[in-house]
């Protein structure tokens, strides 16, 4: 079985190639099927790699699939070879099988595109890199992957390119990306100057001998991979992207959101773990911009009225409890809960693709309202998918989100205040994603005439994935329970065998044990769950019953408009006490931080690159007397170094 | 007796004036003039050195440099009649379709 | 009594490549008075560099001087050899329907073209100052020629004047600089200069170095380091595109092989030339890169981006040692083979009427020609360094040996403009296949010489991206014979 691994990512290739080569050649059945079923196949397979690695014993749970010495001169070895264990196993049933569903339900919402081929060719060249990253066994060929996920979301992004706003978002996420890069490029280099190879084993293997622990150079190979991290799983200060990101179609999004792409950062983090845990300051480091992002992406969101971009500044924040569970040395929380976002995220998109679909293309919410009985497969869809990321328990978020909350409470790189910052988060985002779910499926139908003649639900083959997506919603958290529950929990046991680290166990407790206060954890599971169902609450008051109320007074008598304005001026308070500092806060951060500081910075070196070319263009004048000239200056400083240096 | 640092000094005189005459004329002709006048700088140099070290090969190095400046202004007249006839001038400055 | 003798032995093996493109050259040039048999003359000149070829690989492993010490072979200069014939071979194929098109396909192109190969042959081939100076002149006056070959273009005329007038101004430089190291060195034979090199260093230390300095810009003008690259974007955007693409990679193959061999062989051991080459590289690599940002012409951005190119390829003038020496010729052999392919591409959209290779005219090739516009694309993934094609490797190794050496910076100022440059390359990308284009585009007709050379170029950039080890070890095993 261990022989196919390489088909994995070959697979979606082959789609690649033949959708690519053949762009307006075949019809769209074909490219569709072609499309659809290489990346079905690789998930497929993936199954039974699953399946297969799961039936060796936890040991041997580590295969290595060599297809090509790629560089083997002198010192510097690097194969073609793909690492299947039980981290890349998950991430390749993740990538596969929700990139998938993702293909599908692009089929239906694609269908009238121009550019239907490119399109396919592009998610399937996308798929690949990703399933390449994950399965890269050293750094190189994860490069490989790397660039070309940065690559492809260039090229989808920036799909509609004869929108200006599209391309600049496209150019926009890679030139922030290639911010990224650098840093990875940079530790990668690092890891190589002082290890003297780029083997995922074979480094983890030898940086204990090479590196002191907590020592500076590991601190910094740590903090600049992360540096690549950040760039490619958007977080402050480079997260700026991925609301920008939005420009795309809807299932690129969806893909870029749950799939790919951005998760590529968290599992680099996870897969380079043994690195991480030698260098306690790095932890810290990814703890605090995890914790950072998620609670400032959450406040950005309360005050977002487009669709996707609240959708967008969620998966920021959700990214950032991800980096928290890194931070706080507990991977296989950070793991676990990629996985379930990734199942609840590509849903919310795909659903929120939908609405677009059925309201011709319109993104604001405040045009939007009362759409629970247009779209009957939507909405519940959509709300299970809510009610995941908001964190009921018994969806999957609820696990895995709770999980990182008690990680970060008790582990031994957790503290307190991360816990805070990491419940209150989990209060604004239940908070922001039922003001989603009200302002666009309750209340007051707000959208033309013409809107609404057109609603419908969608088709098949957009509705499908988005009910499959729901159930693993649901079911896709029961594999990771807390202990405290009784049961196993299964999740934490596949990953034990990466994630122990077996070399420097004698220098403490390096990883996050669970803790057994189990009075303590119980108190702050409850705690959360009730700020969630407070949040749920208000946004149900604010954004269901008022504006009903607000509008049917509006509709009725003007004497009563000072009732009116009574319950805007209670909305007012509330916008005062609460939203308010937080949303001045958010659109502070939004349009300083974000439009000021990271565009002006990213523009700026623009600008700066185009005015030195304006400067230096004055020696290219075209008259061969100044080219002469610049030409005899050059000799005197030469000479000159020469003579007197 | 005239010490060989004389020599030196009118080549580099002649090499500077050559320079110079490069750099401020605009007549491609006698740009090219003031090239053969800093090749044949180079020349009186290689002479005076090896007249200094009482050896014969910087004599045999003028000769082959003479015979590739004899090349080059074969193919740098015939190069500025082109131009000429198709720009019917030979001022350096108007040649700068190309810039930037 | 040892000199007659090796003046008497000439070992006419050393130079059989050189001979074989010579009496090629020779025949062409019979051949022009006999108008009918004029279509000979590519197929004659394609034969001579396949046969060139075949005995410069015979010379691999084998080392000897010969003519009095002037004309030395070892496997570093066969190397070049090697990449210099590859690099003619492949301009030859592009150039020919190229030349029928615009009406411009005389016989004498492919006797300069030989001519000047010979030239390079004999720089890369020798350790002695006069006969390298032979050699760039052999070189440069059929290029001169060469660069004004289209008659009729203004812009063709003012490429070859402006390369021809800061050619000859800086061989006067280069030319003066030799003297100046005869009168330190009483010599002109590296051999002789690295034995007496502490006498010569006490004893007449200002000439050594003003010699150094102008030696430096001499060669450092036909590699374009900035600031003596001025003449690069001009002529390479005037002459034919077939020549542009040549004139990227062999000339300036041959001035690096002459530098690798003067400043990191024969004047190893003057420690300011890292100094000075250090800032020459950043500049000329960042310069290269923030000109090509702005260029609105293809061929002209493909100039800046040579610059860039020769900047990287200067820092394994900086570090110094066989690592980076390999990385360089590792380097020059991928750049042969994306560069050309690039200039091929280029040169089959330009056969089109009307077309001057500006940025727009790209637009829509995309759709009008899916394959070309592919592999168009390889070729700027490889010149902007991505994996898995050669490219990356090529830059992977000069900024490792960078690294490796201590040269943090250099290799962090590389990578950084490596990132500069992926806009504009990607920018070609973009163009062909994302602009909007108005009308049918002309539809471009490959010929079977074209099509082959972007068939070995593009497997060239690709399999070499997956397979470097066999070129690195080449690189390597030339290099041990040069030390």
């Amino acid at each position: 079985m261990f022989d196919y691994i390489f088909l994995v990512p070959l697979i979606p290739l082959l789609g690649f190639i033949f959708n690519g080569l053949l762009i307006g050649r075949v019809p769209r059945p074909l490219i569709s099927l072609v499309g659809c079923l290489t990346v079905g196949v690789s998930f497929i397979l993936s199954v039974f790699l699953f399946f297969a690695l799961k039936s060796l014993p936890a040991e041997a749970r580590f295969i290595e699939q060599v297809l090509f010495s790629w560089i083997p001169a002198g010192s510097f070895q690097v194969d073609v070879a793909f690492l299947l264990d039980p981290l890349s196993a998950v991430m390749i049933l993740v990538v596969s099988g929700v990139g998938f569903l993702i293909h599908v339900y692009s089929v239906g919402y694609m269908h009238s595109d121009p550019g239907y081929g490119r399109y396919f060719a592009f998610l399937n060249l996308f798929t690949f890199s990703m399933l390449t990253l994950v399965l890269a066994n050293n750094f190189l060929l994860m490069f490989v992957g790397w660039e070309g996920v940065g690559l492809c979301s260039y090229l989808l992004i920036g799909f509609w390119f004869e929108k200006k706003s599209a391309s600049d978002a496209g150019k926009k996420a890679f030139i922030v990306n290639r911010i990224g890069d650098f840093g990875f490029l940079l530790g990668m280099f690092l890891i190589f100057w002082q290890v003297g190879s780029l083997h995922f084993d074979t480094v983890m293997k030898t940086a204990p001998l090479v590196f002191t622990a907590g020592g500076g150079l590991i601190t910094a190979a740590c903090i600049l991979l992360f540096v690549g991290a950040i760039g490619k799983s958007a977080q402050i200060p480079l997260y700026v992207w991925l609301p920008d990101a939005m420009e795309g179609p809807t299932p690129v999004s969806a893909l870029i959101h749950a799939a790919t792409m951005v998760t590529a950062g968290v599992y680099m983090i996870a897969r380079t773990h043994d690195l991480y845990l030698m260098a306690p300051d790095a932890l810290m480091v990814v703890a605090v911009i995890g914790a950072a992002t998620a609670f400032f992406a959450a406040t950005i969101g309360l005050a977002q009225n487009d669709i996707k971009r609240v959708l967008a500044y969620s998966t920021v924040s959700q990214l950032g409890y991800m980096f928290l569970a890194c931070g706080v040395a507990s991977f296989a929380a950070g793991i676990f809960h990629l996985m379930t976002h990734a199942f609840f995220k590509a849903l919310l998109f795909l659903g929120a693709g939908s609405v677009i679909h059925a309201m011709s293309a319109e993104q604001n919410m405040r045009k939007m309202g009362g759409l629970k009985k247009y779209l009957p497969i939507t909405y519940p869809t959509m709300l299970v998918a809510t009610l995941a990321i908001a964190g009921i328990p018994g969806f999957s978020g609820f696990f895995s989100k709770d999980e990182i909350l008690w990680k970060s409470f008790s582990s031994h790189y957790g503290h307190p205040f991360l816990w805070v910052i990491g419940f209150v988060t989990a209060g604004l985002t239940a908070f922001y994603m039922f003001r989603l779910i009200y302002l666009t499926f309750h209340g007051q139908e707000r959208m033309d005439d013409k809107t609404r003649h057109h609603l419908h639900e969608s088709p098949r083959t957009m509705t499908v994935p988005l009910v499959i997506l729901a159930v693993l919603s649901v079911v896709g958290g029961w594999v990771g329970m807390p202990h405290l529950f009784g049961v196993t929990n299964y999740f934490e046991h596949w990953m034990e065998p990466v994630m122990t680290p077996g070399y420097n166990a004698s220098e403490g407790p390096l990883l996050a044990s669970g803790g057994s206060d189990t009075g303590m954890e119980i108190l702050l599971m409850v705690l959360s769950v009730g700020l969630v169902l407070a949040a749920i609450y208000a946004a149900r008051y604010y954004y269901q019953k008022n504006i009903q109320a607000a509008t049917a007074l509006r509709e009725k008598l003007s004497g009563l408009n000072k009732l009116l304005v009574n319950k805007y001026y209670v909305d007012e308070i509330y916008g005062a006490v609460i939203v308010r500092p937080v949303v001045y806060g958010s659109i502070f951060l939004w349009k300083v931080v974000d439009v000021v500081l990271i565009d002006g910075l990213a523009n700026g070196l623009a600008t700066i690159a185009r005015d030195m070319a304006e400067v230096l263009r004055h020696m290219q004048s075209g008259q061969v007397r100044r080219y002469a000239t610049l030409f005899v200056t050059g000799v005197l400083l030469v000479i000159a170094y020469f003579v007197f240096g | 007796m005239v010490p060989i640092s004389a020599y030196l000094i009118l080549a580099a005189v002649l090499f500077g004036i050559g320079t110079i005459g490069v750099l401020i004329t605009r007549n491609v002709i006698v740009i090219f003039m003031s090239i053969e006048l800093m090749l044949n700088a180079a020349n009186l140099a290689l002479i005076a050195f090896s007249r200094g070290m009482n050896v014969l090969d910087g004599h045999v190095f003028v000769f082959l440099v003479l015979t590739v400046a004899a090349a080059e202004a074969a193919v740098g007249l015939a190069m500025i009649v082109l131009i000429f006839r198709n720009r019917e001038t030979i001022n350096i400055d108007r040649f700068s379709i190309m810039k930037w | 009594m040892t000199d007659y003798v090796s003046i008497l032995s000439i070992d006419l093996s050393l130079v059989a490549p050189e001979l074989v493109l010579l009496a090629a050259a020779a025949l062409i040039l019979l051949f022009i008075p006999l108008r009918k048999m004029v279509f000979l003359a590519p197929v004659i000149a394609a034969l001579a560099f396949i046969l060139s070829f075949y005995l410069a690989v015979g010379q691999w492993h084998y080392s000897g001087s010969g003519f009095a010490g002037l004309v030395t072979c070892d496997s570093f200069g066969v190397m070049f050899k090697l990449i210099f014939l590859l690099a003619s071979f492949l301009s030859l194929l592009i150039a020919r329907r190229f030349f029928v098109i615009k009406g411009i396909d005389k016989p004498e192109f492919y006797a300069l073209l030989l001519f000047s190969v010979i030239g390079m042959m004999v720089m890369a081939n020798t350790v002695d100052l006069v006969v390298m100076f032979l050699g760039l002149e052999i070189m440069s006056i059929p290029l001169y020629v060469m660069a004004a070959f289209n008659r009729r273009s203004l812009e063709s005329n003012e490429a070859g004047i402006k390369y021809f007038i800061m050619g000859a101004f800086a061989s006067a430089f280069l030319l003066m600089g030799i003297a100046f190291i005869y009168g330190a060195a009483e010599t002109t034979d590296f051999r002789r200069i690295v034995a007496d090199f502490s006498y010569i260093v006490a004893n007449y230390r200002i000439y050594l170095y003003a010699g150094t300095a102008l030696i430096l810009v001499g060669f450092g003008f036909k590699v374009a380091i900035v600031p003596f690259h001025t003449w690069v974007p001009d002529v390479y955007q005037g002459a034919p595109t077939p020549v542009t693409g040549f004139f990227s990679v062999a000339p300036k193959a041959a001035g690096f092989a002459v530098m690798l061999r003067i400043f990191l062989y024969g004047f190893e051991r003057i420690e300011l030339l890292a100094d000075i080459f250090w800032v020459l590289a950043v500049l000329t690599m960042t310069v290269g890169n923030i000109m090509a940002l702005r260029q609105d012409n293809v061929k002209r951005m493909l100039a800046y981006s040579s610059i860039a190119h020769a900047g990287y390829i200067m820092i394994a003038l900086v570090v110094g040692g066989s690592e980076a020496i390999s990385a360089a010729m590792f380097y020059l052999v991928a750049y042969t083979f994306f560069n050309i392919g690039a200039f091929a591409v280029v040169t089959i959209l330009e056969t089109r009427s009307g077309c001057k290779s500006d940025f727009v005219e790209l637009a829509g090739i995309g759709k009008a020609t899916p394959y070309l516009s592919a592999v168009l694309a390889l070729f700027m993934f490889a010149l902007a360094g991505f994996p898995p094609t050669v490219g990356f490797f090529g830059k992977f190794y000069l900024f490792s040996a960078a690294v490796k050496a201590g040269y943090i910076w250099l290799a962090v100022i590389g990578v950084m403009n490596s990132f500069v440059s992926v806009y504009y390359y990607l920018r070609v990308i973009k163009t062909s296949y994302m602009d909007p284009y108005e009308g049918q585009p002309a539809v471009v007709k490959l010929v079977p010489s074209i099509f082959l050379v972007l068939i070995i170029t593009a497997v060239g950039t690709l399999g070499l991206g997956f397979f470097p080890q066999k070129l690195l070890e080449l690189s390597q095993a030339a290099l041990f014979a040069f030390l």
